[in-house]
């Protein structure tokens, strides 16, 4: 299901130029709005969808295999961390559905600089950041002392 | 030349340079910075890291988590399921150290925003499978973006071409080159070490959609195999290049099959709706033996017991959702699934009018990826932990390849199956840490690039466009023209010839000797054309890179797959020539190595070494 921009809804303002991991949203330099240059790249991922602030791009399923008639439609609200879906059937049917996508703040994870340093010699060790406490166990699982042996 | 050999060079200096955002790239951001608080750590990514990788969709499950705090499993019982799952064939010291430290991986995934489900009433994660947690995880790439920005330097939308070695030391790593894919300049990045944490490979073999349907491969299709096309290309030894996967997915749409299967119990059956794979366990252990006894059955066996029935004309495979979406939350969590993950699915049953709850779904296995980090291997041959890896597993830093200062992580390191996401974020800090350590202790002598190589690299880089510039003067309109083709052509090409010699979707997965000798001839060709690819901009410059980054990584998996004289994973590929397993010859890995100076492979077996019992 590539996407597409609806001409009427796009200010031009590059969101979904800057977002697309596929590289495939581009401004159209007569009309100054944005489309999808490489349809059989796009992995309807719906990254450029969410970031639109105007809701002007959609899908439209793959020609190759699904029929006309379809929507399926999202609003991504960050501050109050859910995701709503709306779909509707090619036979007119509407399925909605509402999901939880984040349970702090965003902005609010503390960076790793953000902790106390390191003794200089637990580089050495096989602890990574914040174990054991983050393991939830009290010593890290060593391999048990079978001898290598080669089939 | 054109104007662009006039493009602007931008130096960028660095302790240690991070090649890829995606998960494996989020997790040596965040583990270099919390040891090595003074050291300069730049990330390098052709897309932007908020939504780059394969998780930029977002995924609906968590595949690696131990749950050892409420002693659920222990890592050695994780590396027993990654090995039967692969045949035997697996490195059981990375599997391990990985299995050891995801889970403290994933609880800082919940402490930082990361919706995981409960058990109502244990409060424990939800469990999909044994290995498996369910999470609402629209935003995962997102919040694990967020860590990786607090870390280190990001550079978005610079693709990566090559890697670079010292002037003296072809051994050892000095930094990398690329451009930017907005501002078009000339990126060369200097640096003591450098973890690759680059993509794997859809769009190497043919996929089964065509036109705009290609774009709905399994794996993403912006990885393009730069995992592999960097880091052989710099001479590092790679292993189990043969060891493509093959997905039994929803049909076309590629959803997720797992959450079905394992959570809401839904049965995968043949048309008749009968359980064809309990029918075909017999067949099955017949043809390869103890191997079919695992629980669960590997993943390549599933696909075989799938093959031979459409073969039999038994199909289509269903999976039967309507049997179990019996409550609305099921409904919501069949859904979800699909939302979270692989939209297209979701789009797929409200154009063609499935309702799961009212019919069944059609399943069918996909065309062959090149990965290292689900149900398959392929990959570097990496240093293993200090601790616990067999001297012949182990010449330097932990997940440092054999060039020296070479880390990787995720798709890159080979052995390691079944990390997903939270095992390459895993193996991405273990690699974080290590090169720590490496620039640390490895003195102040920083590697030194050939300015005579970075110059050559340079016109190289921009040749498509320069080649382009000129040869697109003799036609008058159009994409036909006598002395280019353009990336995509390429790409095409490539697919076809992976597709009909290499074991693709055409010929049911088989090949054989003499088709793969034919497909080598082929590929050869392709490799001279590279040099002709015409690009039109810096999109189809980009295109242009990671169409070499595929060849050269197709080019492996070809002399991977005719030196492995056996038929390891049934279902994944076949030699018709070679039609069994052969434990006493093939129980080893495959390996592989490229020596640019001579442009010549060496290919030989490394030992397959069993740690636990």
């Amino acid at each position: 299901m590539p996407t597409f921009t609806y001409m009427a809804r796009c200010d031009g303002c590059g969101e979904c130029v800057d977002i697309c991991p596929s590289d495939i949203m581009h401004i159209e330099p007569r009309y100054r709005r944005s489309y999808n240059v490489e349809p059989n790249f796009c992995w309807e991922c719906y990254s450029c969808v969410k970031a639109c602030p105007q809701h002007a791009i959609d899908v439209r399923g793959y020609a190759d295999f699904a029929p006309l008639g379809h929507s399926v439609r999202v609003r991504r609200e960050e501050r109050k961390g859910v995701i709503s879906w709306k779909i509707r059937y090619r036979d007119g049917r509407v399925q909605q559905f509402t999901f939880p996508i984040r349970t702090t703040p965003w902005g609010s994870i503390k960076p790793p600089s953000g902790y106390e340093t390191p003794r200089p010699d637990a580089l050495r060790s096989q602890w990574l950041a914040h174990e054991p406490e983050a393991l939830g166990t009290e010593g890290l699982p060593q391999l048990s002392p079978l001898a290598t042996r080669s089939e | 030349m054109g104007p662009w050999s006039s493009k602007q060079t931008r130096y960028i200096d660095s302790d240690i340079l991070i090649i890829g955002g995606g998960f494996g790239g989020c997790g040596a951001a965040y583990e270099s910075r919390y040891w090595g608080r003074d050291l300069n750590i730049v990330l390098v990514e052709k897309a932007n890291i908020e939504r780059s990788g394969a998780v930029a969709h977002g995924l609906s499950a968590i595949n690696c988590y131990m749950g050892m705090r409420w002693g659920e499993n222990r890592p050695d019982d994780f590396v027993r399921y990654a090995r039967s799952d692969l045949m035997g064939l697996v490195r059981e010291d990375l599997i391990f150290d990985i299995a050891r430290h995801v889970d403290s991986t994933v609880h800082k995934f919940e402490e930082w925003g990361l919706p995981i489900m409960k058990h109502p009433e244990t409060g424990r994660y939800l469990r999909e499978g044994r290995w498996q947690v369910m999470i609402h995880g629209e935003s995962y790439k997102p919040i694990i973006a967020e860590a990786a920005r607090k870390s280190v330097t990001v550079f978005n939308r610079v693709m990566v071409t090559h890697l670079l070695t010292d002037g003296t030391r072809r051994n050892r790593v000095a930094g990398a080159v690329g451009f930017g894919v907005r501002d078009g300049r000339f990126y060369v990045f200097r640096a003591k070490a450098v973890i690759v944490c680059a993509g794997g490979a859809s769009h190497v073999f043919r996929p089964r959609s065509i036109g705009e349907g290609a774009g709905r491969t399994w794996y993403a299709p912006w990885s393009s195999a730069s995992a592999y096309g960097l880091v052989l290309q710099a001479g590092a030894k790679m292993i189990q290049m043969e060891n493509r996967i093959v997905l039994a997915r929803f049909k076309d749409g590629y959803g997720p099959v797992g959450a079905w299967s394992l959570l809401l119990k839904a049965r995968t059956t043949n048309a008749a709706q009968g359980d064809y794979e309990a029918a075909r366990r017999e067949e099955l252990k017949a043809l390869v033996g103890r191997y079919a006894e695992s629980s669960p059955l590997p993943t390549c066996l599933r696909n075989h017991a799938m093959l031979q029935e459409l073969k039999a004309g038994a199909g289509p495979i269903y999976m039967q959702t309507k049997d179990v979406l019996d409550t609305r939350h099921k409904e919501e969590i069949g859904w979800e699934d699909f939302l979270d993950m692989t939209v297209g699915q979701a789009v797929l049953w409200a154009s063609q009018n499935i309702d799961p709850k009212e019919r069944a779904s059609e399943l069918i296995t996909s065309e062959p990826y090149v990965m290292g980090s689900h149900a398959t291997c392929s990959g570097a041959w990496a240093s293993g932990p200090e601790d616990c890896a067999p001297a012949d597993y182990q010449w330097g830093y932990n997940r440092m390849t054999t060039v020296e200062g070479l880390f990787g992580a995720g798709d890159t390191i080979g052995g390691s199956a079944h990390k997903f996401s939270s095992g390459s974020f895993t193996e991405g800090r273990i690699a974080g840490k290590s090169a720590v350590r490496f620039v640390l202790e490895s003195g102040a002598q920083a590697p030194r690039p050939d300015e005579a190589q970075l110059r050559t690299l340079k016109a190289l880089v921009y040749q498509p466009l320069a080649h382009f510039a000129v040869a697109r003067n003799a036609i008058v309109a159009g994409t036909v023209a006598p002395d280019y083709i353009s990336p995509l052509q390429g790409l095409q090409r490539l697919e076809k010839i992976m597709d009909e010699y290499a074991g693709g979707i055409s010929t049911f997965y088989v090949t054989s000797e003499p088709m793969l000798n034919r497909g080598l001839e082929l590929l050869t060709l392709l490799k001279e054309d590279l040099g002709r690819i015409g690009a039109e901009d810096l999109h189809q410059l980009q295109r242009a890179w990671e169409l070499h980054h595929r060849v050269w990584t197709a080019e492996a998996v070809i002399r991977h797959t005719l030196y492995r004289q056996e038929t390891r994973w049934p279902g994944y590929y076949y030699r018709a020539d070679y039609p069994r397993l052969v434990d006493p010859d093939w129980h080893v890995f495959t390996c592989s190595q490229y020596d640019a100076r001579a442009d010549a492979w060496e290919i030989g077996k490394m030992p397959v070494h069993h740690l636990i019992d």
